[in-house]
Parts: C-alpha cells; sequence; structure tokens
C-alpha cells in the first residue's frame, strides 16, 4: 500500500506541475495561436494525466482530461482554431483537472463533483466546430478509444475503464482516423520531448532540506565557537585547520542556502492566468510583462510572499488599470500595462509592481481616513504625500467606490504589510494619479542565518538583525551630554538636524544599570534603527561586533515578549536573545501614531476599546494656561535668542535653517500676558507645512504624554479648537489649522493676517 | 496485580518530587544561563543544550516557595514537552525510583495554592512522601495565575 501511495504522490505532483506548466502555455497560446510546439506541450501535459490517471484507477479524471485531449489533438492537426471560446473550455477544463487531483490528495478519491458541463462544452465545440471535416461518428465506442491511446498501459487501463463514466463524456465523436493520428503522435512526442533536466535532477523532501539547513546552522555556530579560540592559540597547525573550517563552512552554507533557493517565477507563473481571468472579468484589457523572473529567494519566503503578491495583482488589474473606454479618453494605449519585476540589491530582493493605471488619488485617500475617523483633518491636511498614500495600508481603508467580490473590501493591504514586514521586509507605494502605481517591497533573501550586530546591556548580550540597522553613533565626553536633550523625559539626539527619539535599552529591558554609568568618561553608543517607517536610536552599554547568527525561536512561554524576534548561541556557547527592533519602538511608543491608531480605531469598531489614543506635547502660556498640541505634527523644538528676532512687516520673523520663519506669539493670539516677555530665550514650536516653517513662541514646554482625550468646546476663542482633561487638568488643545491659515503659510508666507 | 511505574527523582526546597522517566530527556549540572529580561519571574533563563535552546524554568519560583540560597547552583531536569524540551531547576537529584500504582492518593485538601493546581498526587514511600509534579502544568506558565 506504501508503494501505491509513493506512485499517486508522484503522480500528482506531475501533473500538479504539468497543469501549471499548462496554465502559463494557454496564455503563450493566445499570443500565437499556431504554435506547434505548445500545442504539442499542452496535449502531452494532458495525455500524462489521462494516462497515469487510467492506470491508478481514476476514471473520471481520466474521461475529462480525455476530452480535452481529444480537442487539443483536433488542434493540432488545425482541424480547429484558437478562439475565445476553445480557449475559456479548455481552462475550465484545467480547472475541473485540478479540482479533482486537489480531491484526491486531501480524501484519496477524485470526489463526487460533477464535471459533465465542463465536458459537455468541450463536446459541444467539437461538434458544432465548422472546422469539423469528418462527420461525427456516435458509435465510435468510448472504451476503445480511450484504451487504444495507451500503448504502453493497455492491459492495465482498459479492464478498469467502467462503461458508463467514460461513456457519458468523451469522444462521441472521435472519428477513427483522428484515434490513430492520436496513437501514433503521442507515442512519439514524449520520449522525443523529453525533458532532458529531469535525468540531473531529483526530487528532495523540503523537511530534509530543513533539517540540513538546521544542521548547518549548528555547524556555522561550531566554527564561531572554534574561531573564537584562533585568538588565544599560537598552534599553527590549529590556525590553519581553523581557517579550512571557516571557509568549508561559509561554502557549504552557501551551497545548502542555494539549494532552498527557488526563482520568484515559481510564484509569478501563476499570475498570467490570474491577470487573464480577472481582465476577462472586468471587461479590461492587461498585457503582463515580467523582468528577473529568475531572481531567487529562499523557499520559506517564497511561500511567505505568495499571497501578498497575488493580492497586489489582483488589485492592480482590479482598480489600478481602468476600461479601455477610460483609458481611451485619457489617451493612453487601450491595453494596460502591469509589469513585475525583480532584482537582487544590498543583500536584499526587491519586488516591483506597477501598472499604468489610474494611481491613486491622494487626496480621496485622506478624505477616506478622515471619514473613518483614522486620522484628523487637520493631521490630513498636513500629511506629506508619501505619508498619505501610505495610509492605504490601514487597515479597513478602501479607495475602491464599490465593493467587488476582487478587492475594495479594505482588509487586503494592511494584511500584505503585515505578512510582508512578518518575514522582515519592507512595502512601500508611489503613485501619480491619471499614470499609474508602483509597489515596492523589500524582502531578506533568507531567514534561517543573518548578520546581526552583537551589543552589550546590563551586562548581557542581545543581538540586532542587520536589516534594521542604520547607523553607530558614539558620543564621548561632554559631547556625550549636551547633545542629548531631554522633552519632559523623553531623550532625544540631533543626528544631522533631525530629531531622533532616544531609547534606552537598559531601561526599556529594566536591566541593571552598569557601573560606568556614574563614572567620569561619559560614552554613549546609540544604534541607530529603522522601525516600520521611523527611525530611533537605541542606547545601549557596548556595541561589540557583527556576526553571522542562526536564528532559534523561543519557547511558548517568552512567546508573549514583543521586544525579542528569537535567541542564538553565541561563539562561547551563551545564549544571546535577538532583539524585535519593531516590537522595542512599539515598546517605547517610537511607533505609535497612525498605524496603532488605526488598529485601535478598528478595535474601537468592535466595542473593545474606545477612544483616540494620542502623543501630547504639553506647553504654558501666561498664567496657568495649559495647552497642548499633538506631538506628531511638531517638527521642532527650539530655543531661540531674542536678539535673533527681526520683524518683517508688523510681524516677528528669525531666519531658520535658509528660510524665514514667522514666528506667532501664542499668548498675542489667545491675549493672554506671557509670563516670559522679558526673557533672553523664547521657546519655540516649529511646525513644518514642506519646505516652509512656522514657529509657535510659548512660555515654557511641560511634558510629553500620551493619552485618550475627548474634546470639548467650552468657550469658543480663536486659536484653540476645544478643551480636554490632560493629567487630571483642564487643557486647552491648539487648533493648528486656524492658526497656519492664519499665518497665510500656505500663500508662500504672505503677510499675516489677523495674528 | 498492582503495576509499578518509574520516576525520576528530585528536591526542591526540601519537598521530595517525581516526574515519570519517559517524560524526562536527560538531566544535566548546573549549565550558565542567560536572563531574559521582562520575562515573567518563574522564568530562570536560556540555556544552551548542545545547540537547542532550551528555557529553564525555576521550580521554586514556580512553587512560590523561597528564594534559593546564593551558592547553591540548580540543576537541570530536562523534560520532552509537546512545545520541544524545557528545562527544571532543582535543587538536587535524586535516584530513579520503581513505586507501585496502589501507594497513590489524590492529594489532600488542605494543600493549597499554586502546589494544588500543579501537584497530581502522591505516592506513599516508606521512608517519605513522593510527589508528582504536573509537567506540562508546570511549564504552562503564561495558563495559569501568578503565585499569591
Amino acid at each position: 500500500m506504501g508503494e501505491m501511495d509513493d506512485i499517486i504522490k508522484e503522480f500528482l505532483i506531475e501533473s500538479t506541475e504539468g497543469l501549471d506548466q499548462l496554465d502559463r502555455d494557454f496564455v503563450e497560446l493566445e499570443k500565437a495561436p499556431d504554435s506547434k510546439d505548445l500545442l504539442a506541450s499542452i496535449f502531452r501535459s494532458v495525455h500524462t494525466i489521462k494516462g497515469t490517471g487510467g492506470i491508478l484507477g481514476f476514471d473520471k479524471l481520466g474521461a475529462v482530461a480525455h476530452v480535452g485531449e481529444s480537442m487539443l489533438s483536433r488542434m493540432r492537426d488545425r482541424k480547429l482554431s484558437l478562439n475565445p471560446r476553445v480557449t475559456t473550455a479548455l481552462l475550465a477544463l484545467v480547472d475541473a483537472l485540478r479540482k479533482m487531483l486537489s480531491s484526491i490528495e486531501m480524501v484519496g478519491t477524485e470526489g463526487d463533483g460533477d464535471y459533465s458541463d465542463v465536458v459537455a462544452a468541450v463536446n459541444s465545440i467539437l461538434d458544432g466546430s465548422p472546422d469539423t471535416v469528418v462527420s461525427p461518428n456516435s458509435a465510435a465506442p468510448a472504451q476503445y478509444a480511450a484504451a487504444s491511446e495507451d500503448p504502453g498501459s493497455d492491459d492495465v487501463s482498459a479492464p478498469t475503464t467502467p462503461p458508463e463514466t467514460v461513456a457519458s463524456a468523451p469522444g462521441k465523436n472521435l472519428p477513427d482516423k483522428e484515434v490513430s493520428a492520436m496513437v501514433s503522435d503521442t507515442t512519439q512526442i514524449p520520449s522525443e520531448k523529453h525533458d532532458p533536466l529531469a535525468s540531473s535532477t531529483i526530487r528532495v523532501d523540503v523537511g530534509l532540506l530543513d533539517k540540513v539547513m538546521n544542521l548547518v546552522g549548528e555547524l556555522v555556530l561550531a566554527r564561531n565557537q572554534v574561531l573564537q579560540f584562533t585568538t588565544t592559540t599560537k598552534d599553527t597547525t590549529f590556525l590553519r585547520t581553523a581557517q579550512r573550517l571557516n571557509l568549508i563552512t561559509t561554502e557549504l552554507q552557501e551551497g545548502v542556502m542555494k539549494t532552498r533557493m527557488q526563482p520568484i517565477g515559481n510564484v509569478w507563473n501563476k499570475f498570467p492566468r490570474v491577470v487573464r481571468d480577472l481582465a476577462l472579468g472586468c471587461a479590461k484589457q492587461v498585457r503582463m510583462d515580467m523582468d528577473g523572473a529568475d531572481t531567487e529567494l529562499d523557499k520559506t519566503i517564497i511561500e511567505a510572499i505568495k499571497d501578498p503578491l497575488t493580492h497586489l495583482v489582483r488589485n492592480a488589474v482590479d482598480h489600478g488599470i481602468e476600461s479601455p473606454e477610460q483609458r481611451k479618453k485619457a489617451g493612453k494605449p487601450l491595453e494596460g500595462r502591469l509589469s513585475l519585476r525583480a532584482f537582487h540589491e544590498g543583500g536584499q530582493v526587491n519586488i516591483e509592481i506597477s501598472d499604468d493605471g489610474t494611481g491613486i488619488d491622494v487626496d480621496r485617500v485622506k478624505r477616506k481616513a478622515v471619514e473613518r475617523g483614522t486620522i484628523t483633518s487637520d493631521h490630513a491636511a498636513r500629511m506629506s504625500e508619501r505619508e498619505a498614500l501610505n495610509l492605504i495600508f490601514l487597515p479597513g481603508l478602501t479607495t475602491a467606490e464599490r465593493v467587488t467580490n476582487v478587492s475594495g473590501r479594505g482588509v487586503g493591504m494592511d494584511v500584505v504589510k503585515t505578512n510582508i514586514e512578518k518575514i522582515g521586509g519592507m512595502v512601500d507605494v508611489q503613485s501619480t494619479v491619471g499614470h499609474g502605481t508602483t509597489l515596492k517591497i523589500k524582502i531578506p533573501l533568507t531567514l534561517a542565518i543573518i548578520p546581526a550586530l552583537i551589543v552589550t546591556s546590563g551586562k548581557e548580550r542581545f543581538a540586532i538583525p542587520q536589516v534594521s540597522l542604520l547607523e553607530l553613533v558614539r558620543l564621548e565626553g561632554l559631547d556625550a551630554i549636551a547633545s542629548i536633550e531631554d522633552i519632559g523625559g523623553a531623550s532625544v539626539y540631533r543626528l544631522r538636524g533631525n530629531l531622533l527619539p532616544l531609547v534606552d535599552l537598559n531601561r526599556e529591558l529594566r536591566l541593571p544599570v552598569s557601573s560606568t554609568e556614574g563614572g567620569g568618561a561619559q560614552i554613549v553608543n546609540i544604534v541607530v534603527l529603522q522601525a516600520d517607517d521611523r527611525q530611533f536610536g537605541l542606547i545601549v552599554d557596548e556595541i561589540n561586533d557583527t556576526e553571522e547568527i542562526v536564528v532559534k525561536p523561543l519557547g511558548k512561554q517568552l512567546k508573549g515578549l514583543a521586544c525579542f524576534a528569537g535567541a542564538t548561541i553565541m561563539g562561547d556557547g551563551q545564549v544571546a536573545l535577538i532583539l524585535d527592533v519593531l516590537g522595542i519602538a512599539q515598546m517605547a511608543n517610537v511607533v505609535t501614531e497612525l498605524r496603532s491608531r488605526a488598529v485601535n480605531e478598528h478595535r474601537a469598531k468592535n466595542g473593545e476599546s474606545a477612544g483616540n489614543r494620542d502623543t501630547w506635547l504639553l506647553f504654558t502660556v501666561g498664567e496657568n494656561g495649559r495647552m497642548a498640541t499633538q506631538l506628531s505634527s511638531v517638527s521642532r523644538l527650539e530655543e531661540i535668542p531674542v536678539n535673533l528676532i527681526e520683524r518683517s512687516g508688523d510681524s516677528e520673523v528669525v531666519q531658520y535653517r535658509q528660510h524665514i520663519m514667522p514666528l506667532i506669539r501664542v499668548s498675542a493670539l489667545l491675549n493672554r500676558p506671557s509670563r516670559t516677555q522679558d526673557a533672553e530665550r523664547v521657546q519655540v514650536i516649529v511646525f513644518a507645512q514642506g519646505e516652509s516653517y512656522i514657529g509657535l513662541v510659548v512660555d515654557e514646554i511641560v511634558d510629553i504624554v500620551e493619552q485618550q482625550i475627548s474634546l470639548e468646546r467650552c468657550g469658543q476663542h480663536a486659536g484653540v479648537s476645544g478643551s480636554a482633561v490632560i493629567q487630571q487638568r483642564v487643557t486647552d488643545v491648539l487648533d493648528l489649522d486656524m492658526i497656519i491659515a492664519g499665518s497665510g503659510m500656505k500663500s508662500a508666507m504672505s503677510a499675516p493676517q489677523g495674528v | 496485580m498492582s503495576t509499578e511505574q518509574q520516576f525520576c527523582t528530585f528536591f526542591v526546597d526540601g519537598l521530595f518530587f517525581g516526574v515519570e522517566v519517559h517524560k524526562v530527556q536527560e538531566v544535566i549540572r548546573y549549565q550558565g544561563m542567560t536572563d531574559v529580561p521582562l520575562a515573567p519571574a518563574e522564568i530562570g533563563g536560556l540555556i544552551n543544550l548542545r545547540g537547542q535552546i532550551v528555557t529553564a524554568i525555576d521550580l521554586r519560583k514556580r512553587l512560590a516557595m523561597s528564594e534559593r540560597q546564593g551558592s547553591e547552583q540548580p540543576m537541570n531536569v530536562v523534560v520532552r514537552t509537546a512545545d520541544g524540551a524545557v528545562s527544571l531547576l532543582v535543587d538536587e537529584i535524586g535516584d530513579v525510583v520503581e513505586v507501585a500504582d496502589s501507594t497513590f492518593e489524590e492529594v489532600p485538601d488542605t494543600l493549597k495554592g499554586i502546589g494544588r493546581e500543579l501537584i497530581r498526587g502522591v505516592y506513599k514511600l516508606k521512608e517519605r512522601l513522593l510527589l508528582l509534579l504536573d509537567t506540562e502544568r508546570a511549564i504552562d506558565i503564561a495558563g495559569t495565575t501568578r503565585p499569591v
């Protein structure tokens, strides 16, 4: 029985591959309907399924394959030419075969699905085809047809063919002449055109490959351990052996990695069919280009990106590319273009999916997001185009006008993003209205062995995956103290003019603070990391080295810790934890706003939690005048000496980054006496809008809080959008929209009105 | 009629525990451990067991017993579980003992707290009582309430 199972398994693998090939060939065939080679290839695939299916006793499968074969043989003999009706019938046939094959895989039988309509469709083409040369011969016995086409397996298939199923289905019309033609052809084609590759390759169980990969991982660790000894010994024989071991291990690692590599084309191959069906379904014309289908990726990654890619391709066809009429109006070629591109770059694989369709209307995305309450309208107004485009990755947001069975439900893109991020990848979108959309995906080559930076904090070593590493900053002595600034408990560092939020690993992980902290020599090591689309600096005690590490999962007791992605074994045999950069960023609230807020919103909808958590910058204006503004809208905080303030017209300005920045005194705006009228320096909150800045002069920056607020309107004030209780005290929330509008910032900083 | 079972035994804070021998993968002496910050208190750390990373659970903490004295180094009883190997940190290893099923008795009702959840029963040996540890529950840290 076991042997039989193996045969069936082999048959299933072979047939599925054959059908995949068929899909590709069919689409090709539409372009080149006369290609004899393609027809032969298609015929061969169907024939193999029929033949083997018959031998194994899958008669229903054999019967369906048989009608297909009849039609194909006629096409091959140029008695029937390809037209959409024929293609559709053939594709339906392939689907039927696929369904039966998967049923065989699941339950061992073809299932009780009824495929007579598929068969009937083919038969009606065979019947009604004007190309039919010979008149139908309904008397031709089906068994004869089925049996005589398998010359090598006559004795096996003939007795197992149940008369009724086959008779109902195939070849009623098969003229004898054709049958004999088929016999001669089928015996030749497979033997002549047998793929020469087959003899030089073997099938290997993926489980075995995984095991080998794990062992190589172990070997890499053992090698690292051995290499550690080379620093303490002078034994030349040992050194030489270690060196050799090092080289061999590296090569072996590369070799094994290669065995797991698959061309991305394996996933892409399915797309022409998907695109064709979809385009037909929504009456569009789409041409698909593929570039770099031979780009190789680790098998696990291929598996992981299959669904996200399919989703993106469907999206592009469904609401990227317009209908032919719309395209004509827009002066574009009627046929839409969808192109897939893959290439290696910097140890990563880049995949681009672009279409020349409508593009994404940024304003509409914003409007939808505001409608759904995902972002506030003033936030939307301040968003850069890129930020706004990335809104499409938020859960629940769709820009489709209507929901189709393909897309528009708004559950797709966030899943795409999550899945790609799960394997350490990134996804970005670029779009120009009217010209099309490009989605760029960056993913690592492999997951099992990764380069990582080893750092020490609180006497423990941690590994940081190199993919999220941007740069290292080391501050020494006075520099260190001076350049790390504090905004109400949150440390920031100015990295080339931009504020980099700092996260102290010791504090986040509640590690024992190392003794050097209190010592005289102040050294601060900052690891600049990328999490989501945000940068932050991680303060660690020591930066050690980079090393290839083997990622091992943590036990289920530790799965709940978002800050660790796994563990690895270091050269000295000790275990080190691998930091999950995104997890740490979330823990430290670096990656706060949009995404997490959208998730909250989503939950609120389902009644899990309510409200809007935001990070607020608290400041004071005048006596007891507590005010707040959303931190996410703040570009920088500055302290500006009073003597740098100049005047332009009747407003105060200051030169700021090669621009003239208008200053607005909030105290004047709100008619509250400032407490710091005569100070030498003023506190300025800088907001950026594109290239221009606007500065709000406030008395004092108090704190940054993350809180859920409910805005109440009590007593209308210009410049205040409402009041809320923050930190148990009534706080006015700044109406940024009004202030910016009042400053005339949008109109290239014309003279401010009314301020 | 009575059947016999084999138990791997060990001591934790003076109590004598047993785990079915077939559940125990191996017993090893003290291993250097890597702390896991932010982990539940019961997690002793991670050990490297021939290239495999194994979570070690401190049974004293798990059973809400007193802390181990500074100089004493715990031993590892590595048990097989549905989710791979997990190490139990114990004070001292005992013998493998063979006990008759007939000496088994349920946990007395007077046993309260976490012990009640983790001890499946008691074997009455001649010289002392052998407490049968429920390993699946002992390692299920997320699933139980913290000891009071």
